[in-house]
C-alpha cells in the first residue's frame, strides 16, 4: 500500500505546487493589473482613509484641510471655497483629483519619497502615514479679490511676483465648489458632477489661467517690441504709422483701431505705436523682423515651452506656423494662429518688470512634513534673460505711456502702472464674435512688485464693443491696487 | 495486490523507517539496531513543546501587529492572551505526552499555528467589520470570542479522542456504524425542517441551535472516511481476486462494490441537493484516493475522474448555481459587481497584497464578502502577501505530509488507509478552497481547516488530527513486546498486521 500512498503524496505536492504557481501568477505577475483595476476600491479607500496633507496659502490660511469623520473614509476634505478651486483642484472618491491635489498627490497622500523617513517610522509604529502639506505662494486675500472682480464674467486673473516667479493669485471663472466633489456622499458628488458638466455649463472645471488658450491680441505687441529693441531699435525709432495697410499679396485690409492715424499718419515712434496700439506699425515691424526672430524672442519669454509645470501642467503658448507674409503680419498683432495662456501673458509682463529676466512661475512655496516642519523650499529659478536690462527699461517706459493712453475705470492715482491692453478677435467671423479683452501689466513701474494678466472672455457684458481697456483694465487695476494697498 | 510478495506492505526501507531514525536520535550505541531490547526510542515531546511555544509566539506577534495597525490600544492583555493560548496548547501537548507519547512532534505545532493565525484573522476581520454599515442597520457580531470558545471545546474533544481511542484499529470494528452515522449526519440537514436546518447562503447544510449552528457534514467526512477505510480493508481480497476484466480493468464483484457505490452516490447526491459543491468535491476526492490506495490500481482513478467529469457536466447542465460558479471562474470580470463580485474582490485583495502584503491589519477584508470563512485565505494573501500565503500553504503541506508519513510507516492496512485518507483530506480541502479563491478552479464553498470561522470545522479537524496523531504514535512507538528478531529473514518484517473482524 505504500506505493500508492507515495503517489498520493506526490499528488498532494503537485496540488500545492499548482496553488503556489497560481498564487504567484495572481499576486506577482497580475498584481499591478488587479491593484490598478478601477473596480478595485482598496487603493482609493486606503488613500481616502489616510490623513491627507493640507494646502495653505502664503499667509498660512487653510485652503484645503481634512476633517475627521466617523464613517469609513475617516477624513473629509474641506476647502476654503470656490475662489481657490483653480489652485487646489478637487479630491473626489468617484472622480479622482485635479489641480494641486493631482499634481502633488504623492506628497499630499504621504507616499512621496521626500516623506520616506517619516513613512518608515510610521511603518514601525503601525500608524497610517500622514500626508505632507503644501504652503503656496498664493496670497489668499489677493486671490479672493481677483475672484470677486471676475464675478459675472468668464475669465482669468494671474498675478506673479516678478523677481521670484511666485504666483500670487490665479483665479478663473466660472469655477466650482470642490467641497461638493469631496463629499463622502456619492449621490451629492454625482449631482455636483452632473451640474458641472451639464451642456449649458460654461466649463467651470476648466482652469482658464493655465489651460485656457486665447489669441493674445495686442498684448503680443510687447513681444514684437522686445524683438525690435533687441534688433537695435529704440523707443524713438520710426515705424509705420499708416491708418490702414493691405496684407501683401491679398486684398485684405489691416486697419488700426477705428482706422485712426498712428503718429503723423505716415510714421510714428515705436513708443507711440505701442501706446496707441497701432496694428499697422506692429504688423509691418513683425514682417521686418521675420518669423524666426519673432519665434526666438517669444520663446525667450516662455512661448513653446511644453514642459512648464507649476506643478500642474500648463498649456503651451504658441505662435502658429506663420507660413506666409500675411500670417506674419497678423501674428505681429497677436492674431491668426498665436495662442497664449493667461499665465504665460503674466510671465511676459513679469519678465519685463524683472528687467528682462524670466523667472519660472510656481505655486508651491514650501513643502511641509505632516508635523509642518519644512522639508523643502522652492528657490526662485531664473530661466533665461529674455531682454537686456536697458531694453526692458525702454519697454517699461513704453508700457507706462500705454497705461496713460488706456481708458477704463479704476485708475490708481498713487501708483504708476506699466501695462498693455489687448482686444483679441477670434472665431469664424471676427466681426460678429465678441472679442476677448486682455490687460497685462505690472506695478509700481519703477520697482515692480506684482505683474498681472487679466482676460475677460468675449468681452464680458461689453459685447462687441469690448476693448481690453474698458473691460479688463479695471479688473487688473483693482487687483494691483488691492495688492499694493495691503502691503 | 501489486506487490509480488504476499501481504507485503512496502519495502524494507519502509520497515526501517520506524526504527532507524529512533536509533539515530537515541542514546543507543551507533551499532545497535532499533530492535535493541531495553532501549526506548525518544518521544521528541520536547521538540513539540518548543515548536508549540514558537507557534504561540508567532500568534502573539501577529495579534500585536493587528492591534497596532488597527490603532487599537496596545496593552499587556495581548501578552496574557498569547500566554493563555500557549496554556491551551500546553493542555493539548500534555494530552499527547500522556496518551500518544510517540506521535509526530511536528503535527500539533502546525495545527496550533494555523488555528492561532485563524483566530487572529477572525479578530482582525471583526475589527474591520464593526465599522461597516451592514444592510438593514444590523450590527456586526464579533466572531472571534465564539471561535475561541470553539477552540477550547475542540481541544477538549481532541484530548478525549486521544484518551478514549487508545488504538486506532478499534475504529475498524465500528466501520459500518461510522458509515451509517456519517450518512445520517450528511442527510440530516437536508431532511429536517428549516427552523432547525436553515438554508444559509443557498446551502442547506447547517443545524441551528439557538445562537450556535453546526455542520454535521464536517463530521460525516471523518465518519465516512473511517467507514471507507474499514470497508476497503476488509474487502481487499475480494477487490483483487474476484471480479471480471472489462476493458483491461479488473472490476470487483458488484455485490462487494455495492455498498461503496451506494454510499458515494448518496453522499454526492445529497451534496448536490444541498448545493454544497465543495464538500461534494472533497468527498469524491477522498473516496477516489482511498479506493486507489486500497486497490493499488490507477485504473480506478481514471474511472473515477471520468465519472466525476460526467457528473460535473450533468450538474452544470441541470443547475443554475453550478453554471454561475463556472461562469465566474471563466470570467469573473464579466459580472464583476454582481455575481462575480466575491471572486473579483478576492483577486483584487490578493493582487493588492502583492508579494509582501499590506501588512497584518492593513488590508481591506471588509471588501470581500465571507472574509472570515471561505475567503479567509484571500485575506491572508492580501495582508501577508504571496510570501505569507505561501507560508500558510507550506504549513498545511507539512501537516499533510507528516500525516502521510504516519500512514506510510504504520503497519496495519487500516491505519495506512485511514491515515492516508486523513492526510489527503487536509491537502485536498486546502486545494479546493485556495484554488477557488485564487481562481485556479471554480469557487466552491468550503472551510480552510483550522483557519476559517466555524465550530464544526474546528471540532472535526481536531478529531482528524487526533486520529493522525494516534496513527503516528502507533507507527513510531516501540513494540510493547520487543522481540529481538535478527535471525529472522528480513522479509518477515514486512508482514502486515491484518485487521481482525470483531467476533
Amino acid at each position: 500500500m505504500n506505493k500508492p500512498l507515495r503517489r498520493v503524496g506526490l499528488a498532494m505536492m503537485a496540488m500545492m505546487v499548482l496553488l503556489l504557481g497560481n498564487a504567484t501568477y495572481v499576486q506577482v505577475i497580475k498584481s499591478d493589473d488587479y491593484r490598478k483595476n478601477p473596480l478595485n476600491r482598496r487603493v482609493v479607500l486606503d488613500q481616502y482613509s489616510r490623513e491627507r496633507g493640507q494646502i495653505i496659502a502664503s499667509g498660512g490660511e487653510p485652503l484645503a484641510t481634512v476633517e475627521r469623520t466617523t464613517d469609513r473614509l475617516r477624513y473629509l476634505r474641506k476647502y476654503a471655497g470656490p475662489a481657490f478651486a483653480p489652485v487646489t483642484g478637487y479630491f473626489s472618491t468617484v472622480y479622482g483629483t485635479s489641480g494641486l491635489e493631482r499634481a502633488e498627490d504623492d506628497l499630499l497622500n504621504g507616499s512621496d519619497d521626500r516623506l520616506f523617513a517619516r513613512r518608515v517610522s510610521a511603518l514601525i509604529t503601525g500608524r497610517d502615514p500622514k500626508g505632507g502639506s503644501l504652503q503656496l505662494t498664493v496670497n489668499a486675500a489677493l486671490q479672493q479679490v481677483a475672484y470677486d472682480k471676475l464675478q459675472g464674467v468668464n475669465g482669468s486673473v494671474v498675478a506673479i511676483r516678478p523677481q521670484t516667479g511666485e504666483i500670487l493669485a490665479m483665479a478663473s471663472t466660472p469655477t466650482f465648489d470642490p467641497n461638493a466633489l469631496a463629499s463622502h456622499d456619492v449621490g451629492e458628488q454625482q449631482a455636483a458632477w452632473r451640474q458641472l458638466n451639464a451642456a449649458d455649463a460654461e466649463l467651470p472645471l476648466l482652469n482658464r489661467s493655465i489651460a485656457g488658450l486665447y489669441a493674445p491680441g495686442s498684448t503680443f505687441k510687447l513681444i514684437v517690441a522686445a524683438a525690435a529693441l533687441a534688433e537695435g531699435k529704440t523707443k524713438d525709432s520710426e515705424v509705420d504709422g499708416r491708418p490702414v495697410i493691405t496684407l501683401p499679396g491679398t486684398q485684405t485690409p489691416l486697419p488700426n483701431f477705428n482706422d485712426s492715424n498712428c503718429g503723423n499718419g505716415v510714421t510714428a515712434t515705436l513708443q507711440e505705436a505701442l501706446a496707441k496700439s497701432c496694428n499697422t506699425a506692429f504688423a509691418v515691424l513683425a514682417n521686418e523682423l521675420g518669423p524666426e526672430k519673432l519665434r526666438r524672442t517669444a520663446a525667450k519669454f516662455g512661448f513653446d515651452d511644453s514642459d512648464l509645470a507649476i506643478p500642474m501642467g500648463v498649456e503651451t503658448s504658441r505662435l502658429g506656423p506663420m507660413k506666409d507674409a500675411p500670417a506674419v503680419y497678423q501674428t505681429g498683432i497677436g492674431q491668426r494662429d498665436a495662442l497664449v495662456t493667461p499665465l504665460e501673458n503674466a510671465v511676459v509682463a513679469a519678465t519685463i518688470a524683472n528687467g528682462g529676466v524670466r523667472m519660472r512661475p510656481h505655486l508651491v512655496q514650501k513643502i511641509l512634513a505632516p508635523d509642518l516642519q519644512v522639508i523643502s523650499e522652492t528657490d526662485p529659478d531664473e530661466v533665461t534673460d529674455a531682454m537686456k536690462p536697458d531694453e526692458a527699461r525702454a519697454l517699461r517706459d513704453m508700457m507706462i505711456e500705454s497705461e496713460k493712453n488706456t481708458a477704463g475705470g479704476g485708475k490708481l492715482s498713487n501708483v504708476v502702472i506699466a501695462s498693455k491692453t489687448g482686444t483679441a478677435e477670434h472665431g469664424e467671423d471676427v466681426k460678429k464674435t465678441k472679442p476677448h479683452a486682455w490687460y497685462v501689466g505690472f506695478a509700481p513701474a519703477e520697482k515692480p512688485e506684482i505683474a498681472i494678466a487679466v482676460i475677460v472672455e468675449n468681452g464680458g457684458d461689453a459685447g462687441l464693443a469690448a476693448t481690453g481697456g474698458r473691460v479688463a483694465a479695471p479688473i487688473g487695476r483693482a487687483v494691483i491696487g488691492s495688492y499694493l494697498g495691503s502691503r | 495486490m501489486g506487490s509480488p510478495v504476499p501481504g507485503g506492505e512496502g519495502t524494507p526501507l519502509a520497515a526501517a523507517r520506524g526504527g532507524a531514525p529512533l536509533a539515530a536520535g537515541g542514546n543507543a550505541p551507533s551499532a545497535a539496531s532499533s530492535t535493541s531490547p531495553g532501549l526506548t526510542p525518544p518521544t521528541k515531546r520536547g521538540h513539540e513543546l518548543g515548536l508549540l511555544a514558537a507557534a504561540a509566539f508567532l500568534v502573539t506577534i501577529a495579534l500585536i501587529l493587528v492591534e497596532a495597525n488597527q490603532e487599537q490600544e496596545l496593552t499587556m492583555n495581548i501578552v496574557w492572551l498569547g500566554l493563555a493560548y500557549l496554556g491551551l496548547l500546553s493542555v493539548a501537548h500534555l494530552a499527547v505526552r500522556r496518551w500518544a507519547p510517540y506521535a509526530d512532534p511536528a503535527i500539533l505545532p502546525c495545527v496550533a499555528l494555523l488555528n492561532g493565525l485563524g483566530l487572529v484573522m477572525i479578530h482582525r476581520i471583526d475589527l474591520a467589520m464593526k465599522d461597516v454599515e451592514l444592510p438593514g442597520g444590523q450590527v456586526w457580531s464579533a466572531a472571534a470570542p465564539k471561535q475561541v470558545l470553539w477552540t477550547a471545546i475542540a481541544l477538549v474533544l481532541f484530548c478525549t479522542a486521544l484518551k478514549v481511542l487508545s488504538d486506532h484499529r478499534t475504529l475498524a470494528k465500528y466501520g459500518y456504524t461510522c458509515g451509517f452515522l456519517g450518512l445520517v449526519a450528511l442527510v440530516l440537514p437536508g431532511v429536517l425542517p428549516s427552523f432547525i436546518a436553515p438554508e444559509i447562503n443557498g446551502a442547506k447544510i447547517w443545524l441551528a441551535f439557538g445562537a450556535f449552528s453546526i455542520q454535521p457534514g464536517e463530521f460525516a467526512k471523518i465518519l465516512l472516511m473511517v467507514f471507507f477505510a474499514a470497508f476497503l480493508v476488509s474487502k481487499r481480497d475480494l477487490f483483487t481476486t474476484a471480479g471480471r476484466r472489462v476493458l483491461g480493468l479488473d472490476l470487483p464483484r458488484a455485490r462487494d462494490l455495492g455498498p461503496l457505490v451506494a454510499a458515494w452516490l448518496v453522499g454526492v447526491s445529497i451534496m448536490v441537493l444541498q448545493k454544497d459543491l465543495g464538500s461534494s468535491l472533497l468527498f469524491f476526492g477522498i473516496v477516489l484516493v482511498l479506493l486507489y490506495v486500497a486497490t493499488e490500481r490507477a485504473a480506478w482513478v481514471v474511472v473515477g475522474v471520468v465519472m466525476f467529469s460526467v457528473g460535473a457536466v450533468v450538474a452544470w447542465k441541470l443547475f443554475g448555481h453550478v453554471q454561475i460558479r463556472v461562469q465566474n471562474w471563466l470570467d469573473p470580470f464579466a459580472d464583476a459587481t454582481n455575481k462575480g463580485y466575491q471572486i473579483v474582490q478576492s483577486l483584487f485583495g490578493l493582487g493588492t497584497g502583492g508579494l509582501f502584503g499590506a501588512g497584518l491589519g492593513g488590508g481591506r477584508p471588509d471588501q470581500i464578502p465571507e472574509a472570515n470563512t471561505d475567503f479567509i485565505t484571500a485575506v491572508i494573501g492580501e495582508e501577508l502577501g504571496f510570501v505569507g500565503l505561501s507560508a500558510v500553504l507550506l504549513i498545511y503541506t507539512v501537516l499533510a505530509m507528516r500525516g502521510l508519513r504516519a500512514a506510510l510507516s504504520v503497519r496495519d492496512t487500516f491505519g495506512k488507509l485511514l491515515g492516508g485518507g486523513l492526510a489527503f483530506a487536509v491537502a485536498f480541502q486546502i486545494f479546493i478552497i485556495v484554488g477557488g479563491v485564487t481562481k485556479l478552479i471554480p469557487m466552491t464553498g468550503i472551510t480552510a481547516p483550522f483557519l476559517s470561522k466555524g465550530g464544526s470545522s474546528l471540532l472535526a479537524n481536531y478529531i482528524l488530527v487526533a486520529l493522525l496523531l494516534r496513527i503516528s504514535d502507533a507507527a513510531r512507538a516501540p513494540k510493547t513486546t520487543p522481540k529481538p528478531r535478527p535471525q529472522q529473514p528480513a522479509i518477515a518484517d514486512q508482514y502486515t498486521v491484518m485487521v481482525e473482524r470483531p467476533k
